[in-house]
């Protein structure tokens, strides 16, 4: 150990912080509805730009062996084809296109005969890089198993965080959850963003991310509950944001410098599952911190944690009320 | 902070086992065959979408399932009662149902009694036998209906659904693509995987055909157009002609030999014409049967049929008693190729749809793993940059933890088999940035109670005890995710959840453990630090 040289790491963030989180939990909480109901609006009226996955149809990805692609060229041959609509566009690099088959009316077997006729009429030139056909079948479950996937996630994590803390803790993650979840879909919707399987599992992981610093919050105000048995609940729970925001904000950068990384050099296939990420990540700290622990202060929380988790429910159903500071109320 | 000497043997020896197992991936292949037997040779598999290669999802038509046993049922039903000496005089299919209507309405009884033979109990071994496959019921007028059960035809459909997956294995294996996965899914879609492949058009052609071929007598005196003006004599059908050259025929609705009786089939090609034929050969019961029909019916013609299309319709010359023979039909060398194929590899139970096809070029493939490559390398190269840069020396020390984490992952991966997606890569990277948050937990409350007064190793201590907790919270709550990704998602969800579990699993030890242990010797080489503030962090 001694080939190590001791020394110190720049310790950037000031200590001992008491930002007032809590004076502007009001505001917050306006902000964070409103930007909730914002993005259900968009969703009512823009809906999503479903991919392939989401939507049925083809998309194939092709490489021109000669020079940069024509995508005029292309788009005047593949519409005339019968196949409905075909989308064009460039993809990547100048020699990159993207071509979408729209859903053919029938079963599944005219998918396969339409993209059949587009394969025949791409002829030679062109290299394809990438083949992917939904029929109307799995589209339509793939729909159904991706919401059902992301709100089953939400109730695992709810689950645990209720068995784990209390149920005001559960309440805040929940909230704080479908916020992230309800932000990043409306950003997706408001721009268009092209929305399959990936951004499922994009939403999933955001859920995980965004509970992970919800929970480290709430461990700290846990924690402080058994500390400061007296200190006024709202102070509380600035303390335990102010305390854990070092480690949120350090945590938060190195995420976002590897999807930075990602989004940048990861390639075109997974750009928007990175760019999800990326936003969801924003959002998540964002959430933790200016929603699911200010929600606490609404709610109120027990007061006495000195016999640990494992001995509330007796105590608390003993002496409900004056073991809980209901702030709210005051 | 104590470590026994068992237990750094203990945290060591399973680094170097991880470093030992994702030795191969550094090695080509004909290197690896040069090592010595007892050396892992195992590399990390990658998914279709980083390697290239094809995904086709097939659905099984059950209805075809349904109809096929539904004319089963009428075969034997007709036989049974024929065999009884009961009259009828109606015995068909309709309602998904076989519909029987006797001469006489007090054979009734007699009749059900004949039928009820035809019953089988579905068997199950965890609960015995829970019910039979069919239902047989007397209606009004000596009417009686036999109808298949759900479990019965549930039971018939997972049996076509085994025998259809051998019958896709044989025939992709058929095209010399030794890796292809084949595999069930969900109740009634089978997923074939073949790695490598590029143009799935011939894969397509090849398990896109039922290939059951049947051999028919046509009918003596009445031709296909005479029949459809006039009517379908019973026990007949009519089938449309599959080439150019032949017509429809009125044929005998059962054949006289099945293809499921051929032992052999091999294109050819024909000796006169020198056009592409296929030569078979029956076995021995099938040779037999097929002997005693070609002897009656000398100067006729019969049919030879392909999914209920007329391939071509010869006249018999002479008796063919060997048991073996040509079929000819206006074939290219491919399509007779694909059919010799098709028919050794034996008819599917009923027609397969693709419902979902996926196909990435080894193109893109290889572009992509350099793609995840230099992100990873990039995002690696940040993590440290900024890790170093807050924590000091203990921060190279999370960062070796970082390394042993990836080096586990990568091997447990290899382990278990599951192979890198490119969304997998992803998981990969976001494991990573989990394990950095456990150091970054572990670091801060260091720091917290360092700052509080404590000496380096009640302060050091108290930081892990602390933090495990949250650590364990945390990683809990992203684990459950993980599960509920890989038990709902669907291909590359799963890829995503299974690299993110068991990144989750390895950076507890690579985090905490290995970290704890490299503080450890630290520590011990550093007695002379007596103040929290000289504490490296």
């Amino acid at each position: 150990m001694r080939l190590i040289p001791n020394f110190k790491g720049f310790d950037f963030f000031p200590h001992d912080t008491r930002l007032p989180f809590m004076r502007y939990k009001g505001l917050c909480f306006g902000l964070s509805i409103a930007a909730m109901l914002i993005s259900l609006a968009i969703i009512g009226i823009k809906g999503f730009n479903y991919g392939v996955d989401f939507k049925g149809g083809s998309l194939i990805e092709v490489q021109s062996n000669q020079g940069p692609a024509d995508v005029a060229h292309l788009r005047e041959r593949l519409n005339r084809l019968g196949v409905g609509a075909v989308q064009i566009q460039s993809f990547g690099g100048p020699t990159d296109v993207l071509i979408r088959v729209e859903q053919q009316p029938g079963g599944e077997a005219e998918q396969q005969s339409a993209l059949k006729k587009v394969q025949e009429a791409l002829g030679t030139q062109y290299t394809q890089r990438r083949v992917e056909v939904v029929g109307p079948a799995v589209s339509s479950e793939l729909r159904m198993t991706g919401f059902i996937a992301v709100a089953a996630g939400l109730l695992a994590i709810v689950a645990y965080v209720w068995f784990r803390f209390e149920w005001q803790f559960a309440l805040g993650a929940i909230v704080a959850l479908t916020h992230d979840v309800l932000v990043t879909a409306g950003i997706f919707s408001l721009f268009q963003l092209e929305f399959d399987l990936s951004i499922v599992a994009a939403l999933l992981t955001i859920l995980g991310y965004s509970v992970n610093d919800t929970v480290v919050v709430s461990d700290r105000i846990r924690e402080n509950l058994r500390k400061f048995k007296r200190m006024e609940l709202n102070e509380l729970l600035n303390l335990s944001i102010n305390e854990t925001l070092s480690r949120t904000i350090l945590t938060g950068c190195t995420a976002i410098a590897v999807l930075v990384a990602l989004y940048a050099f990861g390639g075109e296939v997974i750009r928007n599952f990175n760019l999800a990420m990326l936003l969801g990540v924003v959002i998540g700290t964002y959430s933790s911190i200016f929603i699911a622990a200010p929600l606490l202060g609404y709610l109120g929380v027990r007061r006495d944690w000195s016999g640990g988790p494992a001995a509330k429910p007796v105590k608390s159903q003993a002496q409900p009320t004056s073991q809980r500071l209901n702030v709210a109320s005051k | 902070m104590h470590f026994t000497p068992v237990k750094q043997a203990a945290v060591i020896i399973t680094c170097l086992i991880g470093v030992l197992l994702i030795l191969p991936n550094f090695f080509s292949k004909e290197t690896l065959s040069s090592w010595p037997r007892w050396v892992p040779t195992k590399q990390l598999s990658l998914g279709l979408d980083l390697r290239g290669g094809a995904h086709l999802l097939l659905a099984m038509e059950t209805s075809e399932v349904r109809k096929d046993w539904l004319d089963t049922l009428r075969d034997d039903a007709r036989r049974r009662l024929r065999e009884a000496k009961i009259g009828v005089t109606g015995l068909g299919v309709a309602n998904n149902a076989v519909q029987v209507r006797l001469a006489k309405p007090e054979d009734a009884e007699a009749a059900v009694k004949e039928l009820r033979g035809m019953v089988q109990p579905i068997g199950n071994l965890l609960v015995g036998s829970s019910g039979s496959d069919i239902e047989i019921k007397r209606g009004e007028g000596g009417l009686i209906t036999i109808t298949p059960t759900e479990p019965g035809l549930q039971h018939r459909i997972a049996n076509a659904i085994g025998a259809a997956i051998e019958t896709v294995r044989r025939r992709v294996d058929s095209m010399g693509t030794a890796e292809a996965q084949i595999v069930r899914e969900g109740r009634e879609r089978i997923l074939v995987q073949v790695p490598g492949l590029q143009d799935t058009a011939g894969l397509k052609e090849l398990i896109g055909k039922t290939a059951r071929l049947t051999f028919h007598e046509v009918h003596p005196t009445i031709s296909a157009s005479e029949a459809r003006q006039t009517r379908v004599p019973p026990g007949y059908r009519i089938y449309e002609a599959g080439s150019r050259e032949e017509g429809a025929q009125l044929l005998r609705e059962t054949p006289v030999v099945r293809g499921d009786e051929l032992v052999d089939a091999q294109p050819a090609f024909d000796s006169r014409t020198n056009e592409p034929v296929i030569s078979f050969r029956f076995n021995n019961s099938g040779a037999r049967k097929f002997g005693n029909f070609t002897k009656d019916h000398v100067n006729q013609p019969f049919a030879i049929v392909l999914d209920d299309q007329v391939i071509s319709a010869p006249v018999i010359r002479e008796p063919i008693l060997g048991g073996s023979g040509q079929i000819s039909g206006s074939f290219t060398v491919e399509t007779a190729n694909q059919l010799a194929i098709q028919l050794r590899s034996g008819a599917l139970p009923a027609k397969l749809t693709i419902v979902e096809e996926r196909t990435v070029g080894p193109s893109l493939g290889a572009d992509s793993i350099e793609s995840g490559k230099l992100a990873g390398i990039v995002g690696g190269i940040a993590t440290i940059a900024l890790t170093v840069l807050v924590y000091g020396t203990f921060g190279i020390f999370a960062c070796v933890g970082l390394m042993v984490h990836g080096v586990l992952t990568v091997a447990l991966m290899t382990l278990a088999g599951s192979s890198l997606t490119l969304p997998g890569i992803a998981g990969l990277v976001l494991g990573i940035a989990m394990a950095v948050d456990a150091n970054v937990l572990i670091y801060e409350r260091i720091r917290e109670e360092l700052r509080a007064g404590k000496s380096p190793i009640a302060g050091i201590d108290a930081g892990f005890t602390r933090a495990f907790v949250t650590i364990a919270d945390s990683q809990l709550t992203t684990l459950a995710c993980a599960f509920v990704m890989f038990w709902l998602g669907a291909g590359p969800i799963r890829g995503f959840a299974v690299t993110l579990t068991i990144g989750i699993l390895t950076s507890i030890f690579a985090s905490v453990t290995v970290v704890r242990l490299l503080i450890y010797y630290w520590l011990r080489s550093n007695r002379g630090i007596r103040r929290g503030a000289e504490v490296p962090v």
